[in-house]
């Protein structure tokens, strides 16, 4: 569809202030078809914020952002209508059913009625819940129910997916599991952001933003920005040379 | 877009029904509202406790204090000595009123002057104070005719050649009940008001709560990124407990029918028409709370702060042509206040819309105000 230089989300000088505060300031970055780009950062990076404007959720101060060509501040609703998100809460219905999750999900996506069925069997399998219809939300454990959080999320198929911390609270099976979903959706074509603030997550990803104090403070692959600090480097010490930069810098 | 709604609704409702709480909610409130109205809060008066204290003790006082033993509106609970002791009795709340009379009462009697009996009423609840006062008064006024005719009588009866003859003087006896029709009266007044405590209650807490508890969960998050549009999320959120409003009307108009015999004068279909359009008025301000609540508590607190001083000035219980005039005033921006009318005219006076019209028409107007109001605030982003 509307894609402009080969990328699904472009951003250009956001900025986002709650008072005050600068909660996102002056990024910009490209993403492209089927590429998973991570936010990697600690708690109040911004990260979320990002993702949150990206989604539509909050009008930006100033600045651009288009996702799959639609401008987030001018058309959210058409930007809903082009992405899956999956917040930090796996934000599902505890008092519903597997089924009736999916069920509802479909039906405010409006995924249309012939698709209906295929589309549940593929969140179901997905989750790894076949012939778990009518257990309760409730009593999911953590990686089913981040796994089925992620299948209610793009039951629409949309063309990209924003995922924030969506690994934090599971332990590192299902974590491993999660991640053999992302590629897979990749694969499929669709773009994938996530944050995350696992170091080890970090080297998942395509390419990486690193935030800090609402700035992206390091852009690359994570083999680029691994060479940058020097050979032998881990993402800890990328991660934390870039703060004291930042920091340095700042001052 | 109806398809959206359509599968809001049937989120909702699987959600409430299924909870067995929220299914108590549904039922228990109004059920024991309307039981309580019905049986307990009865405003006539029956059963009053009084003290006595004779400072004349001649026949004529103890013919006076028999007056007020045979009637059933009091009990004379016991004889006080001194005025100390019939003080006492009244602080100690053992009596509600307390009957002096005074000495020389046989006396100024006898002489045809004006005898006096003293009444001491306990005032702490103003409306009981005044029924035993006008009780009390009437038994005395009663036992005031009954001397009038004595006398007359005596004046009446003459000698003739024949022998005395006894004049007969018509009597009439006045109904004193009249204001107080016992046991029915505050049932018939009260049960029907329930309707619009009820509605009020459910459609405005469970619209708010419902939002407010998906923000705190988060799906409500999730359900702003979809590409459902407010006025469809907004219609989803509120037409469940539009539909349980008016289950519970049903409910409480059952009951009342049913078990309390309540007279259902006027149509039925007026009654559910003008349901409708008082819940307009009540889910808008549901969902105005919502928008200004992040947490279930605050929702609820919300809630309250509205529903109580719009319940007192209802006229629920209080009639609102004896508040002071600026209170008046307020009340013309109570949506309770014109449903309370509706309610009690279709039901008592069997009114329809030729009288009751005004009234509809301003919970019309007042419900797509609040509504518009509500959802120009209702929007799909988080700041």
């Amino acid at each position: 569809m509307q894609q402009r230089n080969g990328s699904t989300v472009q951003v250009r000088n956001l900025v986002k202030r709650f008072g005050s505060f600068v909660a996102v300031d002056d990024v910009s970055l490209d993403v492209s078809r089927g590429e998973i780009f991570g936010f990697l950062g600690p708690n109040g990076a911004g990260k979320s914020t990002t993702i949150r404007i990206l989604c539509g959720l909050l009008a930006p101060t100033s600045g651009q952002a288009l996702v799959y060509g639609f401008d987030v501040a001018k058309e959210p609703e058409r930007v809903k209508q082009s992405i899956g998100y999956m917040s930090q809460r796996f934000s599902l219905y505890d008092d519903l059913t597997v089924e009736e999750n999916i069920e509802f999900f479909s039906g405010v996506y409006g995924v249309p009625r012939e698709k209906r069925a295929e589309r549940k069997a593929y969140a179901m399998k997905m989750a790894g819940l076949e012939g778990e219809h009518d257990r309760m939300t409730r009593l999911l454990a953590g990686g089913w129910k981040q796994r089925l959080a992620l299948g209610c999320a793009i039951l629409h198929e949309p063309p990209i997916v924003f995922l924030d911390e969506p690994t934090s609270g599971v332990d590192p099976m299902a974590r491993r599991q999660f991640w053999d979903l992302i590629y897979e959706m990749a694969e499929g074509g669709t773009t994938v952001f996530v944050t995350t603030h696992y170091m080890e997550e970090a080297e998942y990803c395509h390419r990486l933003a690193l935030m800090y104090k609402g700035r992206t403070i390091a852009l690359g692959t994570p083999a680029e920005l691994k060479k940058q600090q020097g050979v032998g480097s881990t993402m800890d010490d990328v991660f934390i040379a870039s703060i004291e930069r930042e920091e340095a810098r700042a001052q | 877009m109806w398809e959206r709604i359509r599968e809001m609704i049937r989120k909702e409702f699987r959600q409430t029904l299924r909870e067995p709480r929220m299914r108590g909610i549904l039922i228990v409130p109004p059920l024991l509202q309307t039981i309580i109205f019905g049986f307990a809060v009865n405003l006539d008066v029956e059963h009053v406790r009084i003290g006595w204290l004779d400072d004349d003790r001649t026949a004529e006082s103890r013919t006076l204090q028999h007056g007020f033993a045979a009637n059933r509106t009091f009990e004379l609970s016991r004889e006080a000595s001194s005025e100390r002791v019939a003080q006492d009795m009244l602080d100690r709340g053992e009596v509600q009123a307390v009957v002096r009379v005074p000495p020389g009462f046989s006396r100024d009697l006898k002489s045809g002057r004006q005898a006096e009996v003293q009444v001491l009423l306990d005032g702490s609840n103003s409306n009981t104070a005044a029924i035993i006062g006008n009780y009390a008064a009437s038994i005395i006024a009663a036992r005031n005719r009954e001397l009038l005719q004595d006398r007359q009588r005596e004046k009446l009866v003459g000698r003739t050649q024949n022998g005395p003859v006894l004049l007969r003087l018509p009597a009439i006896e006045p109904d004193r009940r009249v204001w107080f029709n016992p046991e029915l009266r505050s049932r018939n007044y009260f049960v029907p008001g329930v309707i619009v405590n009820i509605i009020t209650l459910v459609t405005l807490m469970l619209t708010a709560l419902s939002i407010v508890r998906e923000k705190e969960i988060g799906t409500m998050e999730q359900i702003m990124v979809t590409p459902i549009r407010p006025i469809e999320l907004m219609l989803g959120k509120t037409i469940p407990f539009a539909l349980i409003g008016m289950f519970d009307m049903l409910l409480v108009t059952g009951i009342a029918l049913l078990i309390f015999h309540v007279p259902l004068r006027g149509s039925f279909v007026l009654l559910g028409c003008a349901s409708a359009l008082f819940l307009l008025s009540t889910l808008g301000i549901g969902l105005f709370m919502s928008t200004i609540s992040e947490t279930q508590q605050q929702a609820m607190m919300g809630s309250f702060f509205f529903f109580q001083p719009a319940f007192m000035l209802s006229g629920f219980s209080f009639p609102i042509r004896n508040m002071p005039e600026p209170v008046q005033w307020v009340t013309y921006l109570n949506p309770l206040r014109y449903f309370m009318d509706i309610v009690r005219g279709v039901f008592l006076k069997g009114s329809g819309v030729d009288v009751l019209w005004p009234q509809m028409a301003m919970l019309g107007i007042m419900g797509v105000l609040i509504l518009t109001f509500s959802a120009m605030r209702f929007h799909k982003r988080l700041d």
